[in-house]
Formats: C-alpha cells, structure tokens, sequence
C-alpha cells in the first residue's frame, strides 16, 4: 500500500519535473540526488568513509553555517517590525517583546544563534587550526576563513546597535570611539590632526556619518547588518566551500 | 606518477582543448582506493547534518527558556552606564586598553591579529601533522596559536567577570557599588624608574626604554636564528623576519600585561608621538 503510494509520487509527472530522479534508494539515484540538486551538490556524490568521522570535524562548521541560516531566516522575519529610526527603534523592540506573536521568540533566536555563531566560528577555526588544515594546498581557504570570522564579527557587532538601548548605545559609542585612534587618518590617532583630520572628516565621522552615535549611525549599521554584510558573508562563504570541494577535504585517509 | 612526471608528459597548453578529466596527483582521494572507502553522502553525511541541525534548534531551542534578549533603558547620549562594556567577543580588546594606548589597543592590535592570522599558513613550513590531532609532530605552531588564543580568551574573562566600576579591578566578593580609590594605583613610565634609580636625566631614562624595546625586538630576532638555525634555514630569511614579528610582538602583549599588573609600568618606549 505505501509502497504503492510512494510509487505513484515517484512517477508522477510533477515529481519528475521537479526532481529528474528516482527516490534514492539505489546508488544510482543517490549519485542523481546529490548532484542534479542546486542545494545538495556542494556536496560530493560520494565522500571517504573517515571523512564522517564526528571525532575529526565535530561537525563545528557545519554548525556554524546551520547558525548562519537560523539567522537569516529570523533576522528577516524581524525585519518587518523594524524601523531603523531612533524615534520608534527602541518601542519596535518593545512590540517584539510583549505585543507581536512570536516576537519573543524570533529575538531570542537571532541573539543567541549570533552568539553561537561567533562562538562557534572560533572554535572551527581551533579545529581547522589543530588538524594542520589550513596547509598546502588549503593556505587561502585559510585566509578566506579569516575574511568570515571578522565579518561574523562585525555582522554581530552592527546588529548590537539596532535595539536602540543603551547597552546598544554605548558599546557601539566605545567602538567607534576606537576609530577615531586609527594612525594616520583618525582625529585622536597618532598623525591624525598633523594630516587634517578632524572630528568631521576623519574615519570616525566616515563609519557613523556624524560626529556622535545618531540617527545616520542607525542607518548605516543597519543597512550594513541586514543588507551588505550578509551578502558579503554568503559570497565569502561560497568560495569557502568551493574551495574545499577543489582541494580536497583534509580528513584522514 | 609523480606530479613532476605527469606535467612532463602532459604538458599544459593553452593552445589544446581539455575535456572534464582532470590529472591527479598520486595522493588524491579516489586514486588508487578501494571502493569500499568510501560511501554515498545520501544518506550518510546528509543524515549527519540533519542531526547536527536538530541538535542546534533544540539547544537553542532550550537556552531560550532560560535566557531572554536583553533590552535596557532607551537609549541616553547624557548618562553613561559605568562600567561601559562592549559586546562580550569584544571584551578582550577592550580589555587591552588598561595595558596599551587606544591606537595601539583598539586599531594596530587587532589589525595585526587579523593579517597575523591571514598569513599564518604561509609561515608554518612544517607539512607535517595535516587531517589530524597532534601535538608532538607540531609543537611549535600549536603552542603559538594556543598562546594567542589564551590571550584572547583570558582578557575577555578579565573583561566580563573581574572589571567594575570605572574598569577597575574587582574581585567577586568586593562591593560592586563603591568605587575604587584610583589613586592608590599609580602608573609610571618606565623611564622614570630609571630616573629614581641612577640618578640619570628624563633623556637618558627614554633611551634606556628605548633601547629595552628595540633590544627585545632584536634580539629575540637575532638569537633563534643562531639558536635554531635548521628552523630559519627552512624558513627563509623573510618568513623568517615576518613570523618573528608577529610572534615577538604577540609576547610583547602578554610582557606588558605582566609589566602592568605586577610594576604599575604604563609605557616602555615613550616618543614625542607614540607611547608603547
Ligand atoms: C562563517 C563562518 C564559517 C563557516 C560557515 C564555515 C564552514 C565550513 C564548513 C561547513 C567546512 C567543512 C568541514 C567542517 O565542517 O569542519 C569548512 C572547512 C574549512 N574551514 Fe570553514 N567556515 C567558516 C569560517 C572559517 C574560518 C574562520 C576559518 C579559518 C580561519 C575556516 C577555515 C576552513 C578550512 C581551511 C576548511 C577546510 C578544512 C579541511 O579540509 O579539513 N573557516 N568550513
């Protein structure tokens, strides 16, 4: 009967044009499965048996993307209570918690799949470190590796910002105080002044346009959180992957 | 075949076209393998990360019950909360800044992290010890990452559980609320040391710290390649140079962190324009 069933949807029409392959209960269309699927074949068909072994990955980037993706998904869903304006910010939050469905839950979830995330991409990069996987010929996945772990960091530091409160206010105020220390081109760096720069056109003044934390701060970071960073991510993240397709996973052989 | 081998007979040629087949070096995955090794990653490895993503969502799924998004007062330009502390992973730079000037702290330091870091696969000459755990095959790089990493991590515990008020140091059985008498740290440079202890002009105390960084630099350059000379023929005069720079600079953190807790030292190369 349910074998019947599963017959029926295998060979329908619909199904075929969709997925051009058998259920994958034989090699064969195991080997279609992966491979004819835009989302599956960033894997190959078939991988080294030692290759699965949780004892070598701990599976940790796996789990870094899998975060990547919770908040890509909650992150748009609160997009659509959000308002970057520091007049109503603060109260969209405010919603989120105690009046919007979900809302409790959906923040929860981006706060602290953001920090797993970053924790998590430590700890990647510690076992990518101690399993010498970052040697010839993997140096520039290494570096591409690099590039993700500061954009994980500051994808989470620009979203800090938005909620508009003061823990948001003042850690972003510290940090963007530090570029203004920046040599050569901040107005408090070593050289700074002597070059021109000033507290209104100096690097500072570039990152938060304005002299203060204000509303043009608001904008930028949060164009940069939901928009630019997120898409320099998932670029990044597909040379990651392309690259360890290319030259071969590291695992023991 | 060897690689060498295979490129002699089959030379590349811009000029031929290629099919999908690719020349492999002897020591690729498949080559020369039995079958046996290896197997569909439908369904193994895909049932792997849908357990891994199950795990996560439930985890998550369970600290959410205990812990909540925190959300204080409306934002103030005019009150500032004491202590200011940045997001916890940004803990440990903040933490630098009682031991460095904030250029040094907040920009150059984690700038040389960064392109430190980058270029750390383009130092390590040793091929040893890829696609598995080990430590005696590769002492050196790992104690290297390691001592980075402590760094990283020990600042941002300083940073989350030992700071109070004004930045200052607190134990989590002093009283939070009262602040802490400042004066009764006092910092110095180290050229004033000097100046109390040999009787010597401010000038000639600045030398002496100068002398002292630029010895530290120098010398820990100069003797390793003496030292261990087989490590710099491997690497090569300019990695070597670079790696050296990094590694003594990294140090030289942890140095003034020790300088500054134990001696109250602020600075110990002090010019006109920068302070260290
Ligand atoms: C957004 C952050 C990142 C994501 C989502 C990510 C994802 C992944 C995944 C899924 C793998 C496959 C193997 C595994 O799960 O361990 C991998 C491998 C690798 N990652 Fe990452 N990664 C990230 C950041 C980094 C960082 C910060 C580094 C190093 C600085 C790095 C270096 C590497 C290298 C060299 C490999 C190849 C490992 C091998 O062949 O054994 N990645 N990454």
């Amino acid at each position: 009967m349910l074998q019947k069933i599963k017959n029926e949807i295998v060979e329908s029409q619909i199904f075929k044009s969709v997925f051009r392959h058998g259920y994958p209960d034989n090699d064969l269309d195991r080997a279609y499965a992966i491979f004819s699927s835009v989302f599956l074949h960033i894997h190959p068909v078939k991988v080294r048996r030692s290759a699965l072994r949780m004892r070598y990955t701990f599976c940790l980037g796996g789990i870094t993307l899998f975060l990547f993706i919770i908040l890509a998904v909650t992150g748009i869903w609160l997009m659509f209570y959000y308002t970057p304006y520091t007049g109503l910010a603060y109260r969209n939050i405010k919603d989120l918690q105690f009046v919007i469905f979900g809302g409790n839950l959906m923040r929860d979830l981006h706060r602290f799949a953001a920090h797993g995330m970053v924790l998590f991409v430590w700890l990647h990069m510690t076992r990518v470190f101690l399993t010498g996987a970052y040697k010839a010929p993997r140096e520039f996945n290494w570096v591409v590796g690099v590039v993700l772990l500061v954009n994980t960091l500051v994808l989470s530091w620009t979203g800090y910002l938005l909620p508009w409160d003061q823990l948001a206010y003042w850690a972003v105020t510290v940090g963007a105080k530090m570029a203004s220390y920046t040599p050569l081109i901040g107005q408090n760096g070593p050289w700074g002044p002597q070059l021109g720069f000033l507290p209104t056109n100096d690097i500072m003044f570039m990152l938060l346009g304005g002299t203060v934390v204000g509303q043009n701060a608001l904008i930028r970071f949060y164009v940069l959180h939901c928009v630019v960073l997120p898409l320099v991510v998932t670029v990044f993240l597909a040379v990651h992957f392309w690259r360890i397709r290319k030259d071969g996973f590291s695992g023991p052989l | 075949m060897d690689e060498k081998v295979t490129r002699e007979i089959f030379p590349r040629d811009s000029r031929k076209s290629y099919g999908l087949v690719e020349l492999m070096k002897k020591t690729a995955p498949i080559v020369k393998k039995e079958p046996e090794d290896t197997v569909y990653v439908w369904p193994n490895l895909l049932m792997i990360e849908i357990i891994c993503a199950i795990l996560v969502t439930v985890g998550l799924m369970v600290l959410i019950q205990f812990e909540h998004a925190p959300l204080r007062s409306l934002a103030d330009p005019s009150t500032t909360p004491n202590p200011m502390r940045a997001p916890w992973y940004f803990l440990g730079l903040q933490e630098l800044l009682v031991y460095f000037d904030p250029w040094y702290a907040g920009v150059v330091l984690p700038g040389m992290i960064i392109v430190g870091l980058m270029l750390f696969p383009y130092l390590d000459v040793n091929p040893k010890g890829v696609g598995y755990y080990t430590y005696s095959e590769r002492k050196f790089a790992v104690f290297n990452y390691s001592f980075g990493f402590a760094i990283w991590w020990i600042t941002i515990i300083i940073g989350t559980y030992l700071r109070g008020l004004d930045w200052q140091w607190y134990w989590p059985w002093s009283n939070h609320l009262e602040h802490m008498n400042p004066a009764l740290v006092t910092l110095v440079p180290l050229h004033l040391i000097f100046v109390n202890w040999f009787h010597v002009s401010e000038g000639v105390g600045k030398l002496f710290g100068d002398i002292i960084f630029i010895g530290y630099f120098a010398l820990g350059t100069i003797i390793p390649m003496i030292v261990w000379k087989p490590m710099y023929k491997a690497m090569g005069l300019w990695r070597y140079l670079t790696f050296s720079f990094f590694f003594l600079s990294m140090m030289g953190v942890a140095l003034k962190i020790v300088l500054r807790l134990l001696f109250n030292i602020k600075y110990v190369l002090v010019t006109p324009w920068i302070n260290i």
